[in-house]
């Protein structure tokens, strides 16, 4: 067993499994909250772009997405994210499509969690922020966005669980992460199958349930008090 | 826009309309200008001229690729919605019993198949089909897209199913308790039939992310419409027309889902006839926590 860890190096698949959650989590949070204030926003045009965004990335398959990115920009396109004369580029830039493609399409359910979050916030709240006269910007940042995030927690777990799930299928771009060392795994090491799908499936049951049990445990101590 | 975004700001004076208008104006010229940027870099690339495109009105990239493909996406997604709502049935059911041990058997099973990525499922068992030989190639890739897509959404739906009993109210359980009925009776002929009928908008909703996720079936070889695409693409020489034309229609056939769905709510809205309602898969479930804490993470949108 621990030779079979070694062997495809499943500790570094794992980590790389990390960093791809980590960096896109990060980039589809800060893009699906832009998301969510456009679709609010007073603005018609904003909120046209916010939806049709939402509508567009949300109906397309992860897959297509990532293997757009790769074949589509970089292919096709030429457009890399990494520089050419680095040692690493292959990887890097594999690497970075993978989180952009990762990070565009969860930021649709990011901008979804964070709607929710608006709806669970009373009426009276946006009106007293503008009855004492802040402006839309104001209440955006100052007591809407604040309670959102809070009213949005459970939602906002749930999407970080299915990302950390969703980076496996970046094995379609040759990203060296858990799915990719089990495929290799599966295609060479017939007798040990088994025992690569028992650690890979342990390792995500590992990696996700303190997220559930931190977004129930947050949800709880965030939540609101009305 | 719905009322709730509505009371976020007030109605606009002449000076904020004067505002917005800018505003109106100037994010028109930024996306204007992503736009430009785009074509130009396609143009650039020579993606846009028609030798790449005209494939689209010959009709065997059709009969060839792309109907093939959308006919095995929805094949699996159909087998797949079928056979995960007979096994989240029995999941759930085995959940409720009053025999403590399947109770706790059905709760591990439940959860691990939530946490465990729906490709890693797909990849063991197309894989172990294949060193095993017992059918043949042609079919492993379909069973091994049915395999993880039916474990993943049986799982999923199984909570969905037990919210909906939870949500009920008591009065239903204590009336069939109290003409006699066996708690089990209770639940199979009261309890369930009324969360099965609730659930159906979410159930329509599982649909698209169960059509969205056979998708995975590019990674072991299943001829899906990802795949179809991608072999399209390098047969007409156009990578990129292919993968937009297969987007197309992945959205042309979830939005008229999602579309089917609201529907479908309304509906039971207005008609009102269950007991209670049932929340989104995406709700905690309000019954009292399993065995193994809730970690699985229903956010029901694979690949």
């Amino acid at each position: 067993m621990t030779e079979l860890i070694e062997e495809y190096q499943l500790l570094d698949a794992f980590w790389m499994t990390i960093k791809l959650t980590a960096y896109s989590a990060v980039i589809s949070l800060i893009l699906g909250t832009i998301l969510a204030v456009m679709r609010v926003s007073p603005v018609r045009i904003f909120e046209w772009v916010g939806t049709t965004y939402v509508t567009l990335l949300r109906n397309t398959p992860l897959t297509l997405i990532v293997l757009f990115c790769s074949l589509g920009l970089w292919g096709q396109l030429g457009i890399e994210l990494a520089s050419r004369d680095s040692p690493t580029f292959i990887v890097d830039n594999g690497f970075r499509l993978a989180v952009l493609g990762l990070s565009v399409y969860h930021a649709a359910f990011v901008c979804e969690a964070l709607r929710s979050g608006v709806n669970t916030i009373p009426l009276g709240q946006a009106e007293a922020a503008r009855s004492i006269g802040l402006t839309f910007t104001q209440s955006m940042t100052q007591v809407i966005l604040p309670q959102a995030f809070r009213g949005a927690i459970t939602p906002l777990g749930n999407v970080l669980i299915a990302l950390t799930k969703n980076t496996t299928v970046v094995a379609a771009i040759g990203v060296a992460e858990t799915a990719y060392r089990m495929k290799a795994i599966a295609e060479f090491e017939p007798s040990l199958l088994m025992v690569g799908f028992a650690i890979v499936a342990l390792g995500f049951v590992i990696l996700t349930l303190p997220m559930g049990m931190l977004t129930s445990y947050l949800s709880a101590r965030l939540a609101v008090k009305r | 826009m719905s009322d709730t975004t509505r009371v976020l700001f007030d109605a606009p004076g002449p000076k904020a309309r004067m505002r917005y208008r800018i505003m109106a104006v100037i994010g028109a010229l930024v996306i204007l200008g992503l736009l430009y940027v785009v074509y130009g870099r396609l143009e650039e690339k020579g993606q846009l001229t028609a030798a790449r495109w005209d494939w689209i009105l010959d009709g065997s990239a059709w009969t060839n690729y792309l109907l093939p493909g959308i006919w095995d996406t929805l094949r699996a997604a159909a087998i797949s919605i079928v056979l995960s709502m007979v096994l989240a049935l029995v999941l759930a059911m085995a959940r409720m019993s009053d025999v403590a041990p399947l109770r706790w058997l059905a709760s591990v099973v439940v959860e691990f198949f939530r946490a465990v990525p729906v490709l890693i499922m797909m990849l063991f068992m197309f894989w172990f089909l294949v060193h095993r030989g017992w059918f043949p190639d042609s079919l492993n890739p379909m069973i091994g897209v049915v395999f993880g897509l039916t474990m993943y959404n049986s799982a999923v739906l199984c909570e969905v199913i037990r919210n909906g009993v939870a949500s009920l109210p008591a009065g239903q359980r204590e009336a069939g308790l109290s003409i006699g009925l066996s708690p089990a009776q209770v639940r199979r002929t009261i309890l369930i039939p009324q969360s099965l009928t609730a659930m159906l908008p979410t159930l329509v909703s599982q649909i698209i992310v169960i059509t969205k996720d056979t998708a995975l079936g590019y990674l072991i070889l299943y001829p899906e419409l990802v795949t179809r695409a991608r072999q399209l693409g390098s047969a007409e020489s156009a990578t990129l027309p292919a993968y937009v034309v297969a987007a197309v229609l992945f959205i042309l056939i979830n939005y008229t889902l999602s579309k089917i769905a609201e529907a479908v709510e309304n509906r039971q809205r207005r008609r009102n006839r269950s007991a209670g309602k049932v929340g989104d898969a995406n709700e905690p479930p309000p019954v009292a926590p399993a065995i193994v804490p809730s970690g699985g993470g229903h956010g029901g949108f694979g690949g």
